[in-house]
């Protein structure tokens, strides 16, 4: 993992400093609301419904057994107990109070975490594979790139009060568990036939009230040019954005109204004249960078035997373990999905328990995932049964990966200020509703993502079932989507027809099974049979 | 209303006129471009102005930061000015991308502008200023 | 009737206008009538609210309740959590939010 050098820690310190300095100003009047809000957006500080919200980065998804006992510490000390992994591989705090920020960032700086540029108009946490470093499927470890990009986009003086958010993602592996192609900029590292490392580019993707897939703007960068042309995106957009209504200024949207080949062509331009400045990190300092993600001294001469003799044990392995490239050793999914409970909260006790189980097992490594789930990412087999107990101890060996009851929900009308419909209690009752382990694994993948407002936190263009929580004349109301897909078959789910109160859209969810089930052919997943038949037949089931 | 400024050089006293009006009479040799237009149609003229302000009619509207870096990496060097809602936790991203004064129509505290400006003593990034990325520092 | 409600500067919390001060209960909410953008400009000047605005809500025996659902789900905490709620104690404190 990477660690900070003094530098590193000084652009945390002193923003920590600048932060209290700025809280101070708010509180004496010295600045108003509408300057303040910027600030505090930019160190992760919303004011929602409750109170303020405090959303920690967690780059590219990796962290340590310190930094989760540190996350564990902030929740007992300054918030109630828990905290909420978001689907941007942060997590969040509901109930912090102004007056403490700066104390809980100067706490957070200490474990080499900051809470810098996790919201707001700025270039965001960079989100990566979860399983970077682990997996069986790629051509390198991306987080390098992703720790360099992050430097790079870090206070950048151009691109810090840019027209909308802007959400890079890194991936190297076949499978896109990231997401990839809905965020702003896309960046999936390949090798060119020369063999040299390079990224595929996607640009113009995200959700919201007016969702796009980004679309292939580069076949192959070299590497070592990301910078200038990630600028270059950037100023493209930071020039010519609409800034005239919030809801245009994304940069989806400057990407639709140029069409695609205007704004390569812009961007191209641009990337000229930064290729010409020099302003590209050395490849000594990627190499610097990636001396960190060296793989750990993994053990020679495992098994890859597992002792499957207890029934609940393996059905959680056949659920939650993956492939991982060391011979004798898993990747281990946590679960925060159990039935009825709320999506990617967890408790500081059980965070203790995650950061004992990553020191003990997993070389001290934990992941974030977009799905508001946690992983273990380097087990040996040999351990998966003494984890699995742990975690089971510990109501969090739920065996749900990918399955009806993993569902993505955003915070919705119980926490944001944002939302229209509470998003948490749809979620239990669906859950709820597929409880039973044997219909989930007959029905088998699927992915039910659900948000409380347009704005898509919860990913519903890109469930296989989604869900849109609207405001109908003062009373909750949810839309039915079908057929998205945030992985490498990336689609934007299509609305079914009329929206249905909380009752009826958990009647209509199981409707739509119940007709994925009948009409299925052998191997298909629902995302399958839907893509095979279209929406028509399940609009019947729904609405008879 | 808070003036800084960060040069050596005599203030330049002459009017900057609009980006129409030199275009048309590009003897003048102080220029006011608004946000939203393009900076790059001063760099014919880079040589003689002596005074470019830059409009920020509001403090989010980021679209004069990179104007600024395009006038200065097109070699321009005279003074380069932010005009309008300039706030102090702006200053110092402002300064970067090259802007050497300002005229903020708030009350700036002078301690806090200093502070602001003095915050950080590195940056990750190269931009138009002096700054050594700490890529640089760290590899010598 | 009219009531304000808003977040407390630095704590965030969330607080009714009862006439005189802020409270963290809606049931001791005061109608403001047609004054409320008078106080809540007042009140923001000092700073003793962040964020403040005007609800519609109903006079009842319970005291005022907001005409609209997020602001109910405000006056008493996350449906989903009930033992973070102002009334944690009570079973049926939230049964006139949804």
């Amino acid at each position: 993992m990477y660690q900070y050098d003094k530098y590193d820690q000084g652009m945390v310190d002193a923003r920590v400093e600048e932060f209290r300095d700025q809280v101070r100003r708010r509180i004496a009047g010295d600045i108003n609301d509408d300057q303040f809000k910027p600030l505090r957006l930019k160190n992760g500080l919303y004011l929602q419904l409750h109170a303020y919200m405090l959303r920690v980065a967690i780059p590219y998804g990796t962290f340590n057994s310190l930094q989760m006992r540190k996350l564990a510490d902030i929740a007992r000390k300054y918030d109630r107990g828990y905290g909420h992994f978001t689907t941007r591989q942060n997590i969040q705090y509901n109930w912090i109070k102004l007056e403490e920020a700066p104390d809980i960032l100067a706490e957070l700086a200490t474990v080499e975490m900051h809470a810098i540029q996790t919201s707001g108009e700025s270039i965001r946490n960079i989100s990566a594979d979860q399983y970077a470093g682990a997996a069986a499927d790629e051509i390198c470890d991306p987080r390098p790139w992703a720790e360099l990009i992050r430097q790079a986009t870090t206070f950048h003086p151009e691109f810090s009060y840019l027209p909308r958010k802007f959400k890079i993602a890194v991936i190297s592996a076949a499978e896109d568990r990231a997401a990839l192609r809905w965020h702003d900029c896309a960046l999936r590292i390949v090798r060119n036939e020369a063999g040299e490392e390079g990224f595929e580019v996607y640009a113009g993707g995200g959700m919201g009230r007016t969702p796009f897939i980004a679309y292939k703007i580069r076949d192959f960068l070299p590497a070592q040019q990301i910078f200038s042309y990630l600028q270059a995106i950037l100023r493209v957009w930071n020039l010519h954005a609409r800034r005239d209504n919030i809801h245009k200024q994304r940069m989806k949207i400057l990407v639709h109204e140029l069409g695609e080949e205007e704004f390569r062509r812009q961007v191209e331009e641009e990337f000229q004249t930064f290729l010409a400045l020099g302003t590209d990190f050395p490849q000594a300092e990627y190499d610097r960078i990636a001396e960190y993600f060296t793989p750990p001294p993994f053990e020679a001469g495992l098994s890859d035997e597992i002792d499957r003799s207890d029934p609940d044990f393996a059905l959680w392995v056949d659920r939650q373990v993956a492939e991982h490239k060391a011979p004798g050793y898993a990747i281990a999914n946590i679960s925060l999905k159990p039935i009825g409970g709320i999506a990617g909260d967890i408790s500081a006790d059980q965070m203790d328990i995650v950061a004992d189980l990553a020191e003990r097992y997993s070389f001290d490594e934990i992941r974030a995932t977009h799905a508001q789930n946690l992983v273990l990412p380097h087990v040996r087999k040999a351990d998966l049964y003494a984890v699995w107990q742990a975690l089971d101890a510990a109501e969090l060996a739920d065996a749900n990966l990918d399955l009806i009851t993993d569902i993505i929900a955003c915070p919705g009308l119980d926490y944001c200020t944002l939302a229209n419909a509470r998003s948490i209690p749809l979620a239990q009752k669906i859950s709820e509703r597929f409880a039973d382990m044997e219909r989930q694994l007959d029905i088998g993948e699927l992915k039910i993502k659900i948000s409380g407002c347009i704005n898509a936190c919860g990913h519903h263009h890109a469930g296989q079932i989604g869900i849109l929580g609207v405001d109908r004349k003062g009373t909750e109301n949810y839309q039915l989507l079908l057929g998205g897909s945030g992985a490498e078959d990336t689609s934007q789910a299509k609305i079914t027809g009329p929206g249905f109160d909380e009752a009826g859209i958990v009647d209509a969810v199981e409707r739509t099974v119940e007709r994925y089930r009948e009409l299925r052919e052998p191997g298909e997943r629902f995302l399958d049979t839907y893509r095979r038949v279209g929406l028509d037949p399940f609009k019947e089931a729904i609405y008879g | 209303m808070a003036n800084f400024r960060y040069r050596d050089d005599q203030p330049h006293e002459e009017p900057a006129v609009t980006l129409d009006a030199f275009l048309e009479q590009p003897d003048a040799t102080a220029v006011r471009l608004e946000a939203g237009e393009d900076a790059r149609r001063l760099i014919p003229f880079l040589g003689r102005l002596q005074l470019i302000e830059i409009s920020f009619p509001r403090f989010r509207d980021g679209r004069g930061f990179s104007s600024a870096r395009i006038l200065r990496e097109a070699g321009y060097e005279g003074e380069l000015r932010a005009e309008g809602d300039v706030l102090i936790d702006l200053l110092f991203f402002m300064r970067r991308c090259g802007f050497d004064s300002f005229s903020s129509q708030h009350s700036l505290n002078p301690a806090d502008v200093e502070a602001a400006l003095n915050r950080y003593s590195n940056v990750y990034q190269d931009a138009t200023d002096a700054a050594v990325p700490i890529w640089k520092l760290r590899h010598g | 009737m009219r009531i304000l409600t808003g977040n407390d500067l630095k704590s965030g919390a969330v607080i009714w206008w009862t006439g005189r001060d802020w409270s963290l209960h809606v049931e001791e909410a005061a109608d403001v009538g047609e004054h409320g953008e008078a106080v809540l400009a007042a009140e923001d000047g000092a700073r003793r609210v962040n964020g403040g605005y005007i609800v519609d809500a109903e006079a009842t025996p319970e005291g005022p309740r907001p005409a609209h659902i997020k602001d109910r789900i405000r006056a008493l905490g996350p449906t989903v959590r009930p033992d973070l709620t102002l009334k944690p104690a009570d079973p049926t404190a939230g049964d006139w939010v949804i």
